[in-house]
């Protein structure tokens, strides 16, 4: 399905055009990462609604990326349950590694990392949301060896040696 | 020994499918509710058993339902509450993943019981596996015939659709996920008009969460006494607590509401970690005051908590040991309600920003003589002055910490620095 029929069938699940916004905006999310202010646009022609009404949406959720972000996207979870259980030191690991501090992209444009509000999985804490996944009852090893997961994902993807180009601290 | 309930499936291989739960029983309460009830009998046996909303508040369920008026000449909406954003909070996310025809199940009785036929789920958009879970048993459900047209042979239609969050605590309050399911930025309304009067569409909606509609299958097959009879009789029911923090055994927990805050967090819960004793428990998600140790023989119910200075909340169990600065996590707590601020009232907004400044600098040793006072007239200025709980439960949660753990406040101020580091 194309984007705009994707985002055409979940709109057939409201009496109100404006409350397919949230979730075509997922969907162009999906497609395309983030969201521009020519998706933004592209989402307000297909649903027929004011373009300031998919902006102010855009701007106020935090899932929505305006601005592009790494292919994956490292959310680790610093709320008082997993602050208990040291993410502040997983934090530290984390930039570290990467050289790079929260909220910025490493320059090979791999990860991105940040600090969210708490993902609902107090029960494994620390915990880290990449993509899809929940990564939980993490340490820095299990942090090493996620990275090191995570990099060999894109190398099969690619075919190229993308850790050589990577950030010192390997 | 208390039978688990709730949580019966979670545990089992293949919960998530429809064969499972139908070979433990499930949708026999929705047959049930269809050839035996009439909507009514159905309101008032959910009254009878005093089943009181899980999602925080405690508000009696059945009477929610009572306020839907009959004769609206418009659709009516049930909407569930799955924005599970209370931090220490995983209840629903584990219901969701892992058992969603029961959740499925109470949402069909509850809108059989309120006259709606579509539902929407506003779940946070993290939850991938519940969402896609959740998507998997609706489909399972309408091939069956436990949604769609005319289920189970009955004139009842039913339709679910699910509604992902983007990452916003505040549409966990629930005008404010109204306003967000009708494409809006997720800001409290003013009430009155009630939900139940004027809601999704200026239509007639109740808002329920998922433990609360999880709930109701049981109720409809085993009846209301049988509900009462687990745990205090105003505030009755099985109960999931989510445990977790700086204790042994992480995880939910499924007891009789009212059992001993103590014995949850140390009998259940296997206690403090190692070589570590308690210092203070968060009984019910942040928004819910701290209880210092001294405190913890209190009942787990919202009665015993409200009249403990606490609140049940959400029943997010954070464990606080003797290793942790209260300050570092009332700091932290702070910071959480001012992201979440919504922005639409001043106290809240502006409020909980001047907190977060005085706070930062008292935790990191750069706090003056009087900002202990200033704390403290900043939370008269939010505590009954926003438009909905968010600021509040801040304001509360600081209060308690102020409170129980003032010296430590003082500490920070008179050695200049924090004194857990």
């Amino acid at each position: 399905m194309t984007m705009r029929e994707k985002i055409e069938e979940a709109a057939a699940r409201y009496p109100d055009q404006r409350s397919a916004i949230m979730p075509a905006l997922l969907i162009a999310q999906r497609e395309h990462g983030h969201l521009p202010g020519l998706v933004l646009e592209e989402v307000a022609d297909i649903l027929g609604v004011e373009r300031i009404w998919v902006y102010e949406l855009a701007t106020f959720y935090t899932l929505f990326h305006t601005e592009p972000v790494g292919i994956f996207h490292l959310q680790l979870c610093d709320n008082v349950s997993c602050m208990l259980r040291r993410s502040d030191e997983l934090l530290r690991h984390l930039e570290e590694v990467l050289g790079i501090k929260k909220g910025d992209t490493t320059p090979d444009g791999l990860f991105t990392l940040s600090t969210v509000e708490c993902l609902g999985a107090c029960e494994m804490a620390p915990v880290m949301q990449v993509g899809d996944d929940y990564h939980g009852d993490l340490d820095i090893t299990r942090i090493d060896a996620l990275l090191d997961r995570l990099r060999a994902t894109v190398r099969q993807a690619t075919g190229a040696d993308l850790a050589a180009a990577g950030p010192p601290g390997e | 020994m208390f039978e688990p309930v709730l949580l019966r499936n979670v545990d089992v291989a293949d919960g998530h499918l429809l064969a499972t739960y139908e070979a433990g029983g499930g949708y026999r309460a929705l047959a049930k509710a269809l050839r035996e009830h009439t909507p009514d009998e159905i309101i008032d046996l959910v009254k009878t058993s005093n089943l009181r909303g899980r999602g925080g508040a405690g508000f009696p369920t059945g009477m929610k339902w009572s306020f839907v008026p009959k004769r609206a000449g418009k659709p009516k909406y049930l909407c569930c509450n799955a924005d599970e954003g209370e931090p220490g909070t995983f209840k629903d996310r584990i219901i969701m993943e892992r058992d969603p025809h029961q959740l499925i199940e109470g949402m069909a009785i509850s809108a059989y019981a309120i006259g709606a036929e579509t539902a929407y789920v506003y779940i946070r958009g993290e939850y991938t596996l519940a969402i896609c879970r959740l998507e998997q048993a609706i489909a399972e459900a309408y091939a069956k015939g436990y949604l769609g047209t005319r289920i189970l042979g009955s004139d009842f239609n039913f339709v679910v659709h699910i509604h992902c969050g983007a990452g916003a605590y505040i549409c966990g309050e629930e005008t404010a996920m109204l306003d967000s399911l009708e494409g809006k930025r997720a800001q409290p309304r003013l009430k009155p008009p009630f939900p139940a009067v004027e809601g999704l569409y200026a239509s007639p909606t109740v808002i329920n969460n998922v433990e609360t509609l999880a709930c109701v299958p049981h109720i409809v097959v085993r009846g209301a006494d049988w509900f009462r009879g687990i745990g205090p009789d105003k505030s009755p029911g099985p109960k999931l607590y989510c445990l977790s923090g700086q204790v042994r055994k992480p995880g939910l927990y499924e007891l009789p509401m009212g059992i001993p805050l103590r014995e949850l967090v140390c009998d259940y819960a296997g206690g403090p970690l190692p070589g570590r004793t308690l210092k203070a428990v968060i009984p019910g998600g942040v928004s819910a005051p701290l209880i210092p140790e001294r405190g913890l023989d209190v009942g787990m119910d919202f009665d015993s908590l409200a009249a403990a200075g606490s609140m049940l909340g959400s029943a997010g169990v954070i464990v606080i040991d003797d290793s942790t600065c209260i300050v570092k996590v009332a700091t932290r707590i702070i910071e959480f309600f001012h992201h979440e601020s919504c922005g639409k009232c001043t106290p809240c907004r502006e409020g909980l920003n001047w907190v977060v400044k005085v706070l930062r600098r008292v935790e990191a040793g750069q706090g003056a003589p009087g900002d202990l006072e200033q704390l403290e007239a900043l939370c008269k200025g939010i505590f009954g002055n926003t438009f909905c709980a968010l600021g509040d439960g801040a304001a509360m949660g600081l209060r308690a910490a102020l409170a129980h753990f003032e010296h430590e406040f003082v500490a920070h101020i008179e050695e200049r620095r924090c004194p857990f580091h």
